[in-house]
């Protein structure tokens, strides 16, 4: 082991992580990437906020407003909340279900470095001409209408990012379906792993819509296509439509995860078994479902006629239902256990109300005809930041704080994380709650001021002031991080000491193999059935063996950086002369990677069983 | 069982592209991106049907005006058979007779070949007795991205079923490389399904007005 653990020098390490194809290190690029742009997307809004403090306020002009409010929503969806999905996903789900890795190590790299090519690339806008306008959405009319290339950016970046996130969704399904340990049946699947399950489900299926709309945009403003031009026949709505075909998915697999994490840190910090296991599985299978049969509710001003609106408003509230479920079975969870407040526990329970909250205003929504008056106003930015950041990013913290010492091998401060918390929450609800009434009263989404008289100075100085708050909490966050991480502290298997599920049975972080024998699963919560009966850890299902693991790559890299050069090459073709040229080159970048990747067989390496057995101090036992 | 071993007819598996858990993972992911595709697909067949004969004047061709069955049939011929001898190829594969699935999947790519150059040609007539083109209407933009991505499809397939041949030409089957063959039936099939609807949806619906 002592040749794995060597100090390596700095480019020796660039080199690793370039090249990796292990899923605990892909996690942590995800963590990092995201984090970047989750920090981009979070200065962008609070160039927001700042310039919707005051009434007639000249921070920012309007074009760069919209630029700005365009690329905080795309940023923080495509950019920040996916890629940390997919970082837990990673570090998290090979783990609990006893697997050395993930089905397809290979394109799980392919899918990162995809998804940061397509970031890098829609970032680059503000550099060079501007970035994309049209709001997150992109709708046709205004897309088509945008002047300069922002729009390209967004159209190509997404393309190239959303290839990614499609190959990671496939990967986990096989994953899921083909890598676990013996014993661990479906209905013993930690609940992390049970809404992964899901969510590359639900990403296999709403990915493909986006990829053909984005297609059609780019065939348009690119290629002299009339897909969305009405002179020539087209059509505006068929953009709305693959949009939120894909979109309203979208919400569902980055809240399922969030669902996911709480669930674990519910059952971990009660120290009790999740209450109704089985019904919280049929009810994530169940939003899963419901999410592709809803789309329409957000195009209920678009004009589709009472009897579609009415059959989506329905459809929409009945995934009230299981996520009710969700929420009371959480509840049940708590109720009588021996609770211990550590930070994760602490955002997953001012999650529920604060998730509560935006359910109940995505209801009011969904009633066709209130939203007539809703749609367009502050109201539904209430509305939405109430399930994404009282959902998800609440989600993605508490996550970051009980995984944390599995990812890096060291705990956070608990001091620092709960003034983080507190902070972040407060400044939370200031910020959205307020949001409410601003829409009520009548103030439209994203403009870029307002006037005075009105009634909305107060609020809007209001929400300002909440948003100062949750940019304090995510420094204080990013100052635990050095902290903790100059420190370096190490701990051991199961720092929170009441771990329940296979990750917590192997060292932290674990080895780059995972188990040196895969763990034998005898009922939900396996670690914890183990503990129950005084046992130290996990009882082997296999004798030590000879351990197949994957080759390192450089070639996902390759193809990636392929499509990004394509991606310019597309761009300006229609501007300049050596566009062409570009795109064939970054064409064929790719395609060569691809050509040599399916000549060059890889049958990966074996660990020996002799190297394995002198192994046993460094733990990884299984 | 070691991938890369060499195998004889008598130790080769009843279905070798499932033997490994390389080989396993690679059929259910496969399956699992054809749903995807299925849905990819399912959006170009949707955009298609909203915008058929949607052009800006009267002047211009609509579907009933530009379809010829008669190539369209020998088209769907060709392509349907390139099916069937896959299967063949298919069938010998499992069977450990590489020659002869080698001599198959031939048959299959020159079938291919001749559906995509017969598929160029019609593009080409449209485009010049017509005047219909990717850029003159929202139906044309619509028709040429359904029927070219198909095509796209085709093409890829071609080169993809092409380079494992070469690539394997020397070293006949092993369980390392029988996933990947069986895979690229796979996605052979799919193509055909696809063809199947565009037939009916694009060439039997547009006749027929």
């Amino acid at each position: 082991m002592s040749t794995y653990t060597q100090k390596k020098g700095f480019g020796a390490t660039l080199w690793d992580y370039l090249t990796t194809v292990d899923h605990k290190k892909i996690a942590i690029l995800y963590l990092i990437a995201g984090g970047i742009f989750f920090v981009l997307g979070g200065l962008e809004a609070m160039f927001i906020r700042i310039q919707l403090a005051v009434p007639n306020n000249d921070f920012v002009s309007a074009g760069l407003y919209n630029e700005i409010l365009t690329m905080h929503g795309t940023t923080m969806i495509f950019l920040a909340a996916m890629p940390l999905v997919f970082a837990f996903m990673n570090a998290v789900v090979p783990l609990q279900i006893g697997a050395r890795d993930v089905a397809f190590p290979f394109l799980n790299s392919l899918g990162f470095w995809l998804f940061f090519f397509g970031g890098v690339f829609l970032n680059l806008s503000w550099f060079l001409g501007g970035a994309p306008d049209a709001g997150w959405t992109s709708y046709a009319s205004l897309s088509l209408a945008s002047e300069g290339h922002g729009i390209d950016f967004y159209t190509l970046g997404l393309q190239i990012s959303g290839a990614g996130t499609l190959i990671g969704g496939i990967n986990f399904l096989v994953t899921i379906i083909n890598m676990r340990t013996p014993g661990m049946t479906y209905m013993r699947m930690p609940l992390f792993t049970w809404s992964s399950f899901v969510v590359s489900a639900l990403i296999l299926f709403a990915f493909p819509p986006l990829t053909v709309g984005l297609f059609l945009m780019i065939f348009d403003r690119l290629f002299g296509a009339n897909f969305f031009d009405v002179a020539n026949g087209g059509n505006t709505i068929i953009w709305e439509h693959l949009f939120w075909i894909f979109g309203h998915p979208e919400v569902y697999i980055l809240i399922l995860p969030a669902f996911g994490i709480f669930s674990e840190i519910f059952a971990t910090f009660s120290r009790k078994r999740l209450f109704g296991y089985s019904s919280m599985v049929f009810a994530t299978v169940l939003i899963g479902f419901l999410g592709f049969m809803v789309w329409a509710h957000h195009m209920f001003t678009t004009g589709l006629g009472p009897i579609a609106n009415a059959i989506f408003a329905v459809a929409t509230m009945a995934i009230a239902v299981p996520t009710g479920i969700k929420i009371f079975n959480w509840l049940f969870t708590m109720w009588g256990g021996s609770i211990s407040f550590t930070t994760p526990m602490l955002y997953a329970i001012a999650f529920i109300p604060s998730f509560v909250a935006g359910g109940v205003t995505g209801i009011m929504n969904a009633a066709a005809s209130a939203d007539y008056q809703f749609h367009d106003s502050y109201f539904v930015v209430a509305h939405f930041h109430y399930v994404i950041v009282g959902g998800v990013v609440l989600g993605l913290l508490a996550g970051t704080h009980f995984y944390w010492p599995k990812m890096f091998g060291t705990m956070l401060n608990e001091f620092l994380g709960k003034i983080t918390f507190w902070l972040f929450l407060i400044g939370f609800h200031l910020t959205f709650f307020i949001q409410h009434f601003l829409g009520l009263m009548g103030m439209p989404r994203r403009i870029f001021t307002f006037l005075p008289g009105q009634g909305l100075e107060t609020g809007n100085m209001i929400s300002t002031v909440g948003a100062f708050f949750m940019a304090v909490a995510v420094v204080i966050l990013l100052i635990n991080v050095v902290i903790t991480q100059v420190k370096n502290v190490q701990v051991g298997n199961d720092p929170w000491g009441d771990g329940r599920t296979l990750e917590w049975a192997i060292p932290s972080p674990p080895p780059f193999y995972n188990f040196k024998q895969l763990p034998l699963v005898r009922g939900l919560d396996a670690y914890w059935l183990e503990k129950m009966e005084g046992k130290k850890g996990m009882t082997p299902a296999e004798p030590i063996g000879d351990i197949h693991m994957p080759n390192s790559s450089f070639i996902p890299f390759m193809i990636s950086f392929g499509l990004f050069v394509a991606a310019f090459g597309a761009m300006y073709r229609v501007d300049y002369s050596w566009g062409l040229p570009v795109l064939v080159i970054g064409m064929l970048i790719t395609i060569l990677s691809m050509a040599v990747r399916s000549v060059k067989d890889d049958h990966g390496f074996h660990i020996h069983k002799e190297d394995l057995m002198n192994d046993d101090d460094k733990g990884g036992k299984a | 069982m070691a991938a890369e071993e060499k195998m004889t007819l008598e130790t080769w598996p009843a279905s070798p592209e499932k033997q490994t858990l390389e080989g396993k993972n690679k059929f259910l992911g496969f399956w699992l991106f054809l749903g995807g595709e299925t849905v990819l697909f399912a959006s170009l067949f949707a955009t298609y049907l909203a915008l058929k004969d949607k052009v800006p004047s009267a002047e211009h061709a609509l579907a009933k005006d530009l379809f010829e069955l008669p190539l369209v049939f020998v088209a769907t011929m060709l392509l349907l058979t390139s099916s069937l001898t896959s299967v063949y190829a298919m069938y010998h594969m499992k069977n450990f007779n590489f020659k002869k699935m080698q001599l198959w999947l031939g048959i299959t790519v020159l079938l291919g070949l001749a559906f995509l150059l017969l598929e160029i040609y019609e593009f080409n007539h449209y485009v010049h007795e017509f005047g219909h083109t990717f850029t003159s209407s929202a139906f044309g933009s619509a028709f040429y991205t359904l029927v070219g991505f198909h095509g796209g499809h085709v093409a890829f397939g071609l080169l993809w079923i092409t380079t494992l041949m070469i690539r394997n030409s020397k070293r006949g089957l092993n369980l390392y490389n029988a996933p990947k063959f069986y895979v690229a039936s796979l996605y052979w099939h799919f193509i055909d399904v696809v063809w199947v609807f565009i037939f009916t949806v694009v060439y039997l619906m547009g006749m027929v007005g």
